[in-house]
């Protein structure tokens, strides 16, 4: 998997770097395609098995950790992402399909110091061992873009698909109703 | 700071039981495995392993336990910033490496287990912060030219009242540096803790939040390699023979190579190692344990459970008393092999070189990881690094006497001829093994004619996974392993005569600790039984437990709380009951309050009601919370968890037919806290048992029906309520 960076702030020119080592070992057999992709508002390229699940060119070629597998079969949402704004879950969605589609993985939607969920996160102490909550918040985060103050029911139906194994689901649902709060008042400012 | 005085021959005492005299030297040993090279360098203030503080002022407090959610690195570094009264906006925490220095004082090696985090480091890390802080104080007296005793120190200052002069710990950090160690520190009077029991926000949760916070599977090092690994059908099964020609024609594979426990395809990313692996065909010796079947143990369990096991209490007559009852009940429970599942599947990588080894691991048994990778690589113990990160939940599976995906990732890495990254699939970790062994429970109580409970015999059938490891002189006694009976040798209940036997089996299938351990089985058995009983002699639940509790204050207490909240023997919406229980574990005690329903053929868990008594509180909302989690991880094993086995292999995969609780089936929680002066004692785990059986007390409230096997199935419970 090789991967060049189009932005000059892109995490992904490091990865140049890191890859390298990896090529000295063997005949090139990769029969990679190169997509273009936005991924946090940036355009980046990837050369790539177009069949690679999304996680997978996130994690490993963009360094986007904080996008996590789970199941590798979209039953926890561990993985989830937005593409054009709808969450996704990246470990089964193939990487070509993402192409011409806006992504945002946690690291864009944390970007942003003041995003109401990860303060309503942090203040609520929703974590426990922590692993889900990327995917918890990016599912949240497109229930609250659809619907600014959900009730407990519409909590119920956005979050379903994803598990916490600790679960913080109590903690959850006080987050997203504090997120609600503190994007009212946002919007109000 | 009124004082308990440490007297050196105290503070000598607690040093030691700190694991290999830590505290003693007043220096952080320089051993190979040190990672804290900050500790050597002259701007910073180390007088001991366990805190750093920087010119700047910057406390960092080193964290010897895995961080899995149980919020133990905030917990531990609280209790360390007490005695040290640091600021706490300056507090931070790193992770300890692995070396003797940090090892549990108690279990002598370093690990998290037993819910005994804070309950073996409380004393130790109080010590260190004492000591920190008197190096501090002797510091600033000595520059102003004043007595210590006229000093006392406030938010990460010290201060000398009578010429209002102040000094930040940070500016004081260096000439602390330069001060012999005191012979002996006092500790504060708990009644003037200022951090120590007030809620205090998680260290952890912003990274956690933003999705920086690094986990094993997270780890990125320079031309790193990501294996996967086929691993046999069978528990105990080998590779006779592999076709790799197709894995190997997979762009990205780099080699297939069998590592005994499977055989590995090492590829570029993680899609070639995964196609890579699809594309291996092998040929299984299936070895001895082709043909294991749930339901051929099932009945040779039930068949074992009459007969005399080893036994683990006798208290009065056994078999006689039974006899002698007016009334006995008997009754046998079932509960399966169960999966930790952690949300982050096993994983590590290691980099292996000629003559040292680097591995990050969310490990729960650094000692334990460390030796077994250093077996395998040739290597001494000291020359492997072991970095532990953050765990994407461990609830016991990352904590193997074996250590076997550590072994694996080590054994792989022999051949990588690069840094590799190890992960298990979701499959992977679901059928690898170590689980939550299989019980059966047979269970007999005799009331007289008073209804009385006047007899109890218990027998447990199951496997130990202590026999065999290095943990067997130490929990195995006379044959009998404490994990297995724990929960049931420990009834509390106010009855003459008590019976409790033992059939340690042996199975092909590997077994390990569980959330909870011995009493994620026992405790749903005595007090599900304990309900049946109380039904069978028409006595309310909670009040037969409270008269059988009178020896048992703080039992009785904790029960007391929950059933008040909770609003024991008021009416209930239609449809819906009640069911109570208590269960002590971990040297804490939890009893839980749950109303539950029938709808539409599922069970609704509408509230839990907890109290918990787990002696002194460091953190209140990491206690709230622990009990919330245990609560929706109980409910979770209670309704859907199961793993069986058909022809030696296991049926469950994924999520899908190893269900989660998920958002909109979590109840409402209410958890209160009992105040206690007493030593702390365990949170992660003692939530967790009481959660089958007040569920099924509240089922067996409102449909007359016992549960005898879990997970629940509805249709044992008839129609009613559906």
């Amino acid at each position: 998997m090789r991967v060049a960076c189009m932005d000059l702030l892109c995490a992904a020119r490091r990865s140049i770097a890191r890859v390298e080592p990896s090529a000295g070992q063997g005949p090139e057999k990769e029969h990679a395609v190169s997509l273009e992709l936005d991924v946090n508002g940036q355009r980046v390229a990837v050369d790539v098995d177009p069949t690679t699940p999304l996680l997978w060119v996130l994690r490993e070629a963009l360094h986007l950790t904080g996008t996590k597998y789970g199941c590798g079969a979209a039953q926890c949402g561990a993985c989830t992402v937005h593409l054009d704004g709808q969450a996704v879950r990246s470990c089964v969605y193939p990487v070509a399909a993402a192409a011409g589609k806006r992504v945002t993985t946690i690291e864009g939607l944390a970007s942003d110091a003041k995003n109401p969920l990860v303060e309503a996160w942090i203040e609520v102490d929703v974590p426990q061992c922590g692993y889900c909550q990327s995917g918890q918040i990016m599912s949240a985060s497109v229930l609250l873009a659809e619907t600014s103050k959900p009730t407990d029911a519409q909590i119920d139906a956005c979050m379903g698909g994803n598990v916490c194994r600790c679960a913080t689901y109590v903690r959850i649902r006080q987050a997203i109703h504090r997120a609600a709060e503190l994007g009212a008042r946002r919007e109000v400012r | 700071m009124s004082a308990t005085r440490l007297q050196r021959r105290d503070f000598l005492r607690v040093s030691l039981a700190a694991g290999g005299g830590l505290l003693i030297g007043f220096r952080s040993p320089a051993s190979a495995a040190s990672s804290t090279p900050a500790a050597l360098r002259p701007d910073v203030f180390a007088p001991n392993a366990w805190v750093r503080i920087s010119t700047a002022g910057a406390v960092t407090v080193m964290i010897n336990k895995a961080e899995m959610g149980q919020g133990v690195s905030t917990a531990l570094a609280m209790v360390l910033a007490e005695e040290l009264d640091a600021d706490w906006k300056t507090v931070g925490f790193e992770f300890a490496p692995a070396a003797p220095e940090y090892g549990d004082p108690v279990y002598h090696l370093q690990m998290v287990g037993g819910s005994t985090s804070v309950k073996h480091m409380y004393e130790p890390l109080r010590a260190a912060g004492a000591m920190a802080r008197a190096l501090l104080v002797k510091a600033a007296a000595a520059q102003w030219g004043v007595g210590e005793g006229e000093c006392s120190t406030e938010n990460g200052a010290v201060v000398h009242a009578a010429s209002e002069r102040r000094a930040n710990y940070g500016d004081l950090a260096s000439a602390a540096a330069q001060l012999e160690a005191p012979a002996d520190v006092k500790l504060k009077d708990p009644a003037k803790f200022k951090r120590i029991g007030v809620s205090t926000r998680r260290l952890d949760t912003p990274d956690k939040s933003r999705g920086v916070a690094k986990f094993a599977i997270d780890i990125e090092l320079p031309g790193m390699l990501t294996a996967l690994v086929a691993h046999p059908p069978t528990f105990g099964g080998r590779a006779k023979s592999i076709s790799d020609a197709a894995a190997l024609a997979v762009p990205g594979v780099v080699k297939v190579v069998d590592v005994g426990s499977g055989v590995a395809v090492i590829a570029k990313n993680f899609w070639a190692a995964k196609r890579g692996r699809e594309a291996l065909k092998i040929e299984w010796d299936l070895g001895a344990n082709a043909a294991l079947s749930s339901e051929r143990l099932r009945a040779e369990y039930r068949q074992l459970s009459r007969t005399p096991g080893l036994v683990a209490r006798l208290d009065g007559d056994g078999e006689e008393a039974l006899s002698a009852g007016a009334r006995v009940l008997e009754a046998d429970f079932e509960l399966p092999y169960l999966a930790h599942a952690p949300m982050e599947p096993l994983a590590c990588v290691v980099d292996l070189r000629a003559d040292s080894m680097d591995i990050w691991a969310g490990s729960q048994f650094q000692t334990v990881d460390q030796g077994a990778a250093a077996a395998v690589a040739g290597l001494a113990p000291e020359r492997v690094r072991l970095h532990t990160t953050f765990l994407g939940g461990g609830f016991g599976r990352r904590a193997n006497p074996v250590a076997d995906y550590i072994v694996e990732g080590v054994q792989i890495a022999r051949h990588a001829g690069a840094p590799v990254k190890l992960i298990w699939t979701r499959d992977d970790d679901m059928r690898g093994g170590y689980y939550r062994p299989m019980w059966h429970s047979r269970i007999r109580g005799a009331l007289d004619s008073k209804g009385e409970l006047v007899a109890w015999a218990h027998t447990i059938v199951g496997q130990s996974f202590i026999a065999g490891t290095a943990f067997e002189p130490f929990i195995i006694k006379d044959g009998i392993d404490g994990t297995s009976v724990e929960g049931a040798v420990d009834l509390p209940y106010a009855i003459p005569n008590v019976q409790v036997e033992l059939h340690t089996t042996k199975v092909g299938v590997p077994t390990l600790w569980w959330r909870s351990v011995g009493h994620s089985h026992t405790a749903f058995v005595v007090e599900h039984f304990f309900d049946e009983l109380a039904r069978a002699a028409k006595q309310d639940p909670y009040e037969h437990r409270r008269r059988l509790l009178a020896a048992h204050p703080r039992q009785l207490a904790v029960l007391e709380r929950a059933a008040s909240a909770a609003g024991w023997g008021q009416p209930l919406p239609e449809g819906r009951a009640r069911g109570i229980a208590l269960h002590a574990s971990f040297s804490s005690i939890v009893a839980q309050v749950v109303e539950a329903s029938l709808e539409g053929g599922e069970v609704r868990v509408h509230r839990v009601v907890c109290a918990v008594d787990c002696g002194r509180i460091v953190n209140p909302d990491t206690v709230v919370a622990q009990l919330e989690g245990a609560v929706g991880f109980g409910i979770t094993s209670a309704l859907y968890s199961e793993i069986s086995l058909r022809d030696g292999r296991v049926e469950q995969s994924n999520f899908h037919d190893y269900k989660m609780l998920r958002m909109h089936q979590m109840p409402k929680v209410e958890v209160h806290l009992i105040a206690s002066d007493q030593p702390p004692t365990g949170i992660g785990e003692p939530g967790v048992p009481p959660v089958a059986p007040a569920l099924c007390n509240a089922l067996l409230a409102l449909t007359g029906k016992p549960i005898h096997r879990l997970p629940i199935r509805v249709e044992d419970l008839g129609t009613k309520g559906a």
